[in-house]
């Protein structure tokens, strides 16, 4: 019976899943491209889910034993979602189709860069020797960036699918997330996917991963997710080799919120794992975070589309929604209790805290309201990005904006742009440095020894510091051998020491630099990428602090400072950076009536310069009866653009040099 | 086919007159017509009313140097000196709407030149007949729009021109002055392609009533003007000039390009010289500018062909205007030098922000619509493509595709930037006729932009006027955009409405256009 109304709301479920879980649900627009997916054309209602809703399931009919909550982690690529499909077809929660492709990843985002970037959750039912098992399935988010949530949802599940490509073998994310599970003491059940695959060689892999994680080579199950071989087995292995949580129905209420969404309607839904007790509308829970006291509304299971329940037990999950306004209020990795009996919470919360600081502007200010409010909503989705106004002389009103690394700031401006339609000017992202001050005025007016430099006009003076310190973390590189000298020079000229180096088989070798944070935002990845013709993986994690040879970079046009485009840098790395800023100044400041010096300094020396000579002829050649039209028109858009222009001394500088020079810089 | 796009051959080499030529000719003209019915002769048998006498006298008098049409009329005698010609007059041209000046653009070529980007097409099959009717048309009804009393130049550009027949010339010039009144000294300018142009068909347009061409040379480089993509062959260019200071002496003007890539300094300051010894007393010096669209700038795009060095533009410049100071020219425009006074009265008027009608495909006019009891100026632009341009005209009259008025500051800042294109700049009384509220002294006596103009010796403001030094006029964009943020400026700030009088003498009160 339970697996009839599992299958029941199979036609539909794709976008009203969609509606429920991405996050862009709710009265803004969501661009689609059109004929993207047939599915998604239709425009997401609740209302189908109305008449499930009100059959409520009755979840005790589940107990402990009977249940079992495993994630995927897997390198991008490796076919963790095309499994997820699988899964799911063969217990019947979504139907057999050729169109299921990923269904757990609904932002256009995802599916484009094949990654997951929010946790979805299904409960699956599947009959096995005879008793109905409740699997939960806990699909976690797919990049370190996001490790945090990783480890958030592990730590609501027993066991992981490590799905690696029977091709690709093994590669840097596959061993960062071994390690996160294999530290949460999950079960891991390896997966070798894509058999099916000409150059496929599970054998050699199976090797690579007895080498690397210790797990005897007969415990891997060779699968092809894309054709379904052996993909039954998997299920029957979660069921055998992951056990049941161990919690207890009797205690009070103890869930973890493991991910949250917000919907315009219902307020924040909440995705929780209940470690202990039972949940059901009308609780009064309480946050161990925020201390603040709510009543459930309503209770569910999420497969994937939610479905009522009317209760949740422990070992389960779900999601709740309890009248909060806002994400914040139900922070990842938070514990939730009953009113007036509180338990011990769950040990590992943390917030956010961001490693990646970029400005963003929008191109016109005109614009500035509708960015404003496309962040508001971006962000109720995503409680790890900070947003700090600020603004620029040259750029206007914008914001600095905190992400958890690299990939997760791409991802938010590209949701930014797919989901909000909002065109925005990202700068260089920066990374957050420190100073441990020596003057006590500065001390005094800090209140602390050691400051955070978010931004670079806040660098204090190297007479006024003890020293400076900069991020730093630990980089996996795993890479086809023949392109480890290229990589190790590359790495060098990052700044990075090396660690480690082990073959994990006869030509793939591991990699472990330490690197500065620094070093990496701006062009590491890519660069990697091309020099190993795609073929080396790179993960990182965050490694703490180190003492930096720091200094204040200036940019002067003809003398004068240019207020926006100050910079800290390494001072190893200042007479490259400089030269590079400013030639890129020299390619977009217009010359003007006389000679522009652009030069980059230090202190009071200079490292870098180019001039921009000054016009000699500036004058159209033709201009009567037909073409003064033509001039006038000419003449007025170079009016008003000069009208933006920003004055440095008696230089006109237009928005476009700065925009040129701050921006990200197309990856080369 | 041929035929078509060379007038020449509208007579036929078989001594036949093009049927079109005869279907608007009177009945009594000759279907056999000679060569010569084209020429002065031609006149004589238009049977266009009132017009005779002044045809005769042009053809008889067309060797003179300036045509001596007898007026027509007999009025406006007193006016004419004062339409601001440069030729011995002081004063600047008022900004009225009793007189104009008239263009008509021929949209025809022979070939596209590898640069222009402007309003041209190569027929295929041209009824020439049908263009002249709606040339002839257009400009009657513009001109009564106008409500004009007089054209004090016109100028047939194009296009070529020169390839229109001179009998085609000679019908609108015929129409202006029935419809108008277009004095005997007007200047009446025809741009001519060396290839077009050979002395016979030079005199027939002096007979048309042409009095002053305008040559385009470009270049006494074989290797530039195939570059450019010119029909023409040095010795072709050479040959046209030498011809037109005979016909036409003391009234012919060349033109010569600049900045082509891979240019070199030296050798185009030699063809300067070159041509300096062979011209007459009016030059201009055009820098080439890449348009989009054009071969040159897909060339250039492709890199198949370097792209102009700027530096060496600028300096081909400063050469060559400083060549043609000591050679006795006056650089009274930006691109534009001329000696014994040989100005191009026609170019003034646009720079000195006179009203102007145009005429044909594509042409634009800046005039107040009287006629239709209109009272701001409206910027207008008739239909480009010439079929449909045509069409328009044969059933509306005229072929205005578009006509946008303007407002007081939009007429100022026009006044402004292309004032300044000349060497006398704008003096005060020129501005106070178009704007006596707010002088030249309140828009720019203050500002700092201005002083800080005048502090490189880029710019002059004194008892004169505005207007640029030698050195100025070399970056007049660079210098036009600040004061035109000026004008823009200083208009917002202008004290409030105020009683104005009106030419009727009557106080009315100021409209604000804003």
């Amino acid at each position: 019976m339970l697996a009839r109304v599992g299958a029941g709301p199979r036609r539909r479920w794709a976008w009203a899943a969609r509606a429920a879980l991405s996050g862009t649900c709710g009265p803004w627009p969501s661009p689609r491209r059109p004929g993207e997916d047939g599915a998604f054309r239709v425009t997401p209602a609740r209302s189908s889910s109305a008449s499930e809703r009100t059959e409520k399931l009755d979840m005790s009919k589940f107990p402990v034993e009977n249940i079992r909550n495993f994630g995927i982690i897997a390198h991008v690529d490796h076919g963790k979602s095309t499994l997820a499909d699988r899964l799911l077809e063969l217990t019947g929660t979504i139907a057999k189709t050729d169109h299921n492709k990923q269904v757990l990843d609904k932002l256009q985002v995802e599916r484009e860069r094949g990654i997951t970037v929010k946790a979805q959750t299904a409960s699956l039912f599947y009959n096995y020797g005879g008793k109905l098992y409740l699997l939960n399935l806990i699909d976690t988010p797919g990049h370190v960036d996001f490790n945090y949530e990783v480890s958030r949802s592990l730590s609501a599940c027993q066991g992981v699918l490590l799905v690696v490509d029977a091709n690709e073998g093994i590669q840097a994310q596959t061993v960062a997330n071994f390690f996160l599970a294999f530290e949460a003491q999950l079960s891991i059940i390896p997966v070798i996917n894509k058999i099916d695959l000409k150059n496929a060689d599970p054998e050699r892999v199976e090797k690579q991963i007895e080498k690397m994680f210790d797990i005897p080579g007969g415990e891997c199950i060779k699968i092809s997710a894309k054709l379904g071989t052996n993909t039954e087995k998997v299920l029957q292995a979660v069921i055998e080799r992951i056990a049941p949580p161990k919690v207890s129905r009797k205690s009070p209420l103890k869930a973890l919120v493991f991910d949250s969404n917000f919907d315009q309607y219902r307020g924040v839904i909440a995705n929780v794992a209940l470690f202990d007790g039972v949940v059901s509308k009308g609780d009064k829970i309480v946050s161990a975070h925020t201390q603040k006291t709510y009543e459930v509304n309503e209770v569910g299971i999420l497969s994937p589309d939610e479905k009522l329940t009317q209760k949740l037990y422990a070992g389960q999950v779900g999601y709740l929604i309890a009248g909060m306004k806002d994400v914040t209020e139900a922070q990842i990795g938070d514990t939730l209790y009953l009113h007036k009996q509180p338990v011990e919470p769950l040990p590992g919360f943390k917030s956010a805290k961001p490693m990646v600081f970029a400005g963003m502007y929008p191109i016109d200010q005109s614009e500035y309201n509708n960015l404003k409010s496309a962040i508001e909503k971006l962000t109720l989705n995503d409680s790890s990005v900070t947003v700090h106004r600020d603004s620029s002389l040259a750029l206007g009103a914008g914001w600095r904006l905190g992400f958890l690394g690299l990939l997760h700031m791409e991802v938010f401006n590209q949701r930014l742009e797919q989901e909000y339609n909002a065109s925005v000017i990202l700068t260089t992202p920066t990374v957050p440095y420190k100073a441990i001050l020596s003057s006590a005025k500065l001390i005094k007016e800090y209140r602390e020894k050691e400051i955070t430099i978010i931004n670079p006009s806040q660098f204090p003076d190297k007479s006024k510091v003890t020293e400076y310190l900069e991020p730093i973390i630990l980089g996996t590189i795993i890479t086809p051998n023949e392109y480890t000298g290229k990589i190790m020079t590359l790495c060098l000229n990052r700044r990075a020491v090396q660690k480690n180096m082990v073959f994990i088989d006869q030509n793939r070798v591991m990699l472990k630099y330490l690197f500065p944070l620094n070093e990496i935002v701006v062009d590491f990845y890519d660069s990697l990428k091309s020099l190993s013709s795609g073929y080396a993986s790179f993960d990182y994690e965050d490694a703490g602090y180190q003492t930096a040879d720091l200094v204040k970079m200036d940019i002067l046009l003809n003398g004068n400072p240019v207020e926006e485009l100050v910079t800290i840098v390494h001072k190893e790395k200042a007479y490259p950076i400089g030269k590079a800023i400013c030639e890129r100044l020299k390619d977009t400041i217009p010359r003007q009536l006389f000679e522009i010096a652009i030069q980059a300094a230090i202190g009071s020396k200079i490292i870098a310069r180019e001039t921009v000579k000054p016009y000699r002829k500036n004058v159209l050649a033709k201009c009567y009866g037909g073409d003064i039209t033509r001039k006038m028109k000419l003449l007025k858009r170079q009016a008003e653009g000069k009208k933006r222009m920003r004055k440095v001394g008696n230089i006109e500088v237009p928005k476009d040099a700065f925009i040129k020079v701050l921006k990200r810089q197309p990856d080369k | 086919m041929q035929g078509l796009q060379d007038p020449r051959n509208f007579t036929g080499s078989h001594g036949q007159v093009h049927p079109a030529f005869c279907r608007f000719r009177v009945p009594e003209q000759s279907p056999a017509g000679s060569r010569e019915c084209l020429y002065p002769g031609l006149a004589a048998n238009l049977a266009l009313p009132g017009t005779r006498a002044r045809f005769r006298a042009a053809a008889t008098l067309c060797t003179q140097r300036a045509s001596r049409r007898s007026c027509a009329a007999g009025r406006g005698q007193s006016l004419d000196e004062n339409l601001g010609h440069p030729r011995g007059s002081k004063q600047p041209p008022a900004p009225g709407t009793r007189s104009a000046a008239l263009y008509v653009h021929w949209p025809y070529c022979e070939k596209r030149c590898n640069y222009c980007n402007f309003n041209k097409y190569i027929p295929r099959t041209l009824d020439e007949g049908a263009m002249q009717k709606c040339l002839v048309k257009e400009t009657t009804t513009l001109l009564k729009l106008s409500g004009v009393q007089r054209i004090d130049s016109v100028f047939f550009g194009g296009g070529t021109p020169s390839l229109a027949s001179p009998h085609t010339v000679a019908s609108v010039l015929e129409t202006i002055a029935q419809t108008t009144h277009l004095p005997a000294k007007a200047e009446v300018t025809l741009e001519a392609n060396p290839t077009s142009s050979q002395a016979s068909r030079l005199t027939a347009f002096q007979g048309a009533g042409i009095n002053r061409l305008s040559i385009g040379i470009q270049s006494l480089d074989n290797k530039e003007l195939q570059l450019l993509g010119r029909t023409h062959s040095v010795s072709d260019a050479l040959g046209t000039l030498e011809e037109a200071r005979r016909v036409y002496p003391g009234r012919t003007s060349v033109d010569l390009m600049f900045g082509l890539p891979a240019q070199q300094v030296e050798p185009w300051l030699r063809q300067l010289q070159e041509l300096l010894s062979l011209c007459d007393d009016h030059i201009s010096l055009y820098q080439l500018t890449l348009e989009r669209g054009t071969l040159l700038f897909a060339q250039v795009q492709q890199g198949t062909l370097p792209s102009p060095d700027p530096e060496a533009a600028a300096e081909m410049y400063q050469h060559g205007r400083e060549i043609l100071r000591e050679a006795g020219f006056r650089q009274y425009e930006v691109s534009n030098f001329a000696r014994n006074e040989a100005l191009s009265t026609h170019n003034w008027t646009y720079w000195q922000g006179g009203q102007y009608i145009g005429v044909g495909p594509g042409a634009h006019g800046r005039f107040v619509p009287r006629g239709d009891g209109g009272s701001l100026r409206e910027a207008r632009i008739q239909t480009l493509e010439p079929d449909n341009w045509m069409k328009e005209v044969s059933m509306f009259g005229h072929g205005t595709r578009k006509r946008v008025s303007l407002s007081e500051l939009e007429l100022l800042e026009e006044v402004l930037a292309l004032g300044l294109r000349t060497d006398t700049g704008i003096t005060h009384q020129h501005w106070l006729q178009f704007e006596p509220q707010l002088s030249l002294w309140d828009v720019f006596g203050k500002a700092e932009e201005v002083r800080e103009l005048q502090s490189q010796g880029l710019l002059l403001l004194d008892h004169r006027g505005l207007r640029c030094s030698w050195e100025g006029l070399a970056v007049l964009d660079t210098v036009l955009l600040r004061l035109l943020l000026q004008l823009q400026n200083a208009w917002e700030n202008r004290p409030p409405p105020m009683l104005k009088v009106t030419e009727s003498g009557a106080a009315s009160q100021r409209e604000d256009s804003r």
